[in-house]
């Protein structure tokens, strides 16, 4: 069997007293745009620093398909790319030479610079120096000088942070497009959007720590069995759920009453309220988004 | 790998404002030089004044050599480090090290290639110092026989030894640019790795002052002593010692500043 694109087992890194990631393991396999989902500062570009090859585990390892990123880079990193934080070119060099260069180090000719400046719309600010490019710009001749090496996996760290929302838009396009041919992608992000969006499968990192790993689908059907109900009175509508038989966990948010049940019980419910004079604005299944589903895995609780 | 990531170290170079401040003060200086030679010409007589200063206006082909004397003190270690000691740090500057380590080119081509491109400069730098004071000097005073410590040479000969001359002072001053390389790499700051490099080097010629330092013995350590290496070959019979000890002295400071520099960046964390 092939091994997996991305592996990291017990990865760890401290700086001084400051655990910035702390034990972490997942598997990218092959075909998936796996979600690296976390809060500013949770240690996602730690850790993809990590997976790239450009710091030194303190421990626990990193494998790109089977390789050791920081015992053999130019081995662990063939048919891998991407960028941490905001992608960094040389500013007095123009977008194409940047380019250039970065052809050159991966030992090919650049041939497919001028395709891959359409496919991010830079081919006609491809003669400018990057000193001019704005942040989006940055972010669109990063991903084409990752694409320029042909990856079967791309790490891509926050790609759509600074960008408006048509470049948002486009950008995760791009990334649709790019797993539709079959490349692999990890994406860290901090919107929750973009992996409903673009995700099949994520982890979700806090304080350095990974506190869920696995399918998207399986996270969401968390939520089977809830509701969500929007009625004229919140507090007695809550008081009237916590009264019928098969109703659990029953809690009001946001001027919500969320609860559990089964699809008998919800329906007793909209009975109820009619009977005392409370009016049922929305009564929906499946009440909790990965928002929520997020806050409550990295917060423990139940909100 | 090392050759073509070269090629583009040298395109960086010549694409950046700084590298032509460095060669722009090798052309500008000669031409200084020569033309306060030709306001004030100096006396044969004055005792004071160096050697080949006081022959500079009997031959165009003293300004060189003057110009190798005279950048020893500040200019040259100036301009070997504008370049040397910014080569690794403006990769820090410029948070590009992570665009150009997850490449298909190893730490070791990638510092290879830094440090050719950082010799290259300095020797490029040189030569233009050089070419530019024999044209000045020459127009000035004209091509004619210079005279030695020991003698006076033909016009071909003393070309051949400012040849040579260029030749043992690049010596030393690739080993400044080495130090500066160092700094670069371990400072991660290229004003910091500037200053340090033109600090060690104007510390090391305040030995000459200092007692005990100032002894024969202590100065043949001296990295920036071996700038003044070159006057050996306008000795009669020439003297190889000097030179020979420059060689060596150059690489005692050059190898262990590289290897260190190299071990460092081969480790290090790029976390910028």
């Amino acid at each position: 069997m092939s091994a997996a694109p991305l592996e990291a087992r017990e990865l760890r890194k401290t700086y001084g007293e400051l655990v910035a990631v702390d034990d972490v393991t997942l598997t990218v396999s092959p075909g998936d745009v796996y979600g690296y989902l976390g809060p500013n500062g949770a240690g996602k570009t730690t850790s993809l620093r990590m997976m790239l090859g450009l710091i030194r585990p303190t421990g626990g390892e990193v494998r790109l398909f089977g390789q050791d990123p920081i015992d053999d880079p130019v081995a662990a990193l063939a048919g891998v790319a991407g960028f941490v934080e905001e992608p960094a070119f040389y500013p007095y060099l123009s977008g194409r030479q940047n380019l250039e260069m970065l052809a050159t180090l991966d030992g090919g000719n650049g041939s497919r610079i001028d395709e891959l400046l359409r496919l991010v719309d830079l081919h006609h600010r491809a003669g400018d120096r990057v000193r001019g490019y704005s942040h989006g710009m940055r972010q669109r001749l990063g991903l084409a000088g990752a694409l320029l090496r042909g990856p079967r996996l791309l790490l891509l760290d926050e790609p759509t942070t600074g960008l408006d929302p048509a470049g948002m838009r486009d950008m995760r396009a791009l990334v649709r497009r790019l797993a539709a041919d079959g490349i692999t992608i990890l994406l860290s992000t901090h919107l929750m959007s973009e992996v409903e969006q673009l995700c099949n499968r994520l982890a979700i990192i806090q304080l350095g720590r990974i506190r869920y790993e696995g399918a998207l689908a399986d996270l969401l059907a968390r939520s089977d069995g809830r509701y969500r109900l929007d009625a004229t009175d919140a507090s007695r509508a809550a008081d009237i759920c916590r009264a019928i038989g098969g109703i659990r966990d029953v809690a009001t948010d946001d001027g919500y009453v969320r609860f559990a049940a089964g699809p008998d019980a919800a329906a007793t419910v909209s009975l109820r309220l009619a009977e005392a004079g409370i009016g049922v604005r929305a009564l929906v299944p499946g009440g909790r988004s990965l928002e929520e589903l997020f806050f409550e895995i990295t917060e423990g609780e139940e909100r | 790998m090392t050759g073509r990531a070269y090629a583009w170290e040298v395109r960086k170079l010549a694409a950046q404002r700084r590298t032509y401040l460095g060669l722009g003060a090798a052309v500008i200086a000669p031409i200084v030089l020569v033309v306060a030679i030709e306001v004030r010409p100096p006396q044969p007589t004055d005792p004071g004044s160096p050697f080949f200063l006081r022959y500079a206006v009997d031959s165009g082909l003293a300004v060189p050599l003057l110009m190798l004397l005279f950048a020893s003190v500040w200019l040259f270690p100036l301009v070997a480090a504008l370049v040397a000691g910014d080569i690794v740090a403006a990769e820090d500057g410029n948070r590009t090290l992570k665009t150009i380590l997850t490449r298909s080119a190893g730490r070791s081509a990638i510092f290879a290639a830094k440090v050719g491109a950082a010799f290259t400069y300095v020797l490029a730098a040189l030569l233009v110092m050089v070419a530019t004071s024999i044209l000045a000097g020459g127009i000035a005073s004209g091509f004619d026989p210079l005279p030695t410590f020991s003698t006076v040479v033909s016009p071909s000969r003393a070309l051949l030894l400012i040849a040579g001359s260029f030749a043992v002072y690049s010596l030393p001053a690739l080993a400044i640019a080495a130090v500066a390389v160092l700094l670069s790499t371990v400072s991660r700051n290229s004003a910091g790795a500037v200053v340090g490099t033109l600090l060690a080097a104007l510390l090391m010629q305040l030995t000459q002052i200092i007692p005990v330092l100032d002894s024969d013995a202590a100065q043949r350590w001296m990295l920036t002593a071996q700038l003044q290496a070159w006057q050996a070959l306008f000795r009669t019979p020439l003297d190889w010692g000097p030179v020979v000890h420059a060689a060596y002295i150059s690489l005692v400071y050059a190898v262990p500043a590289l290897i260190v520099a190299w071990i460092h960046f081969l480790r290090r964390d790029v976390a910028g």
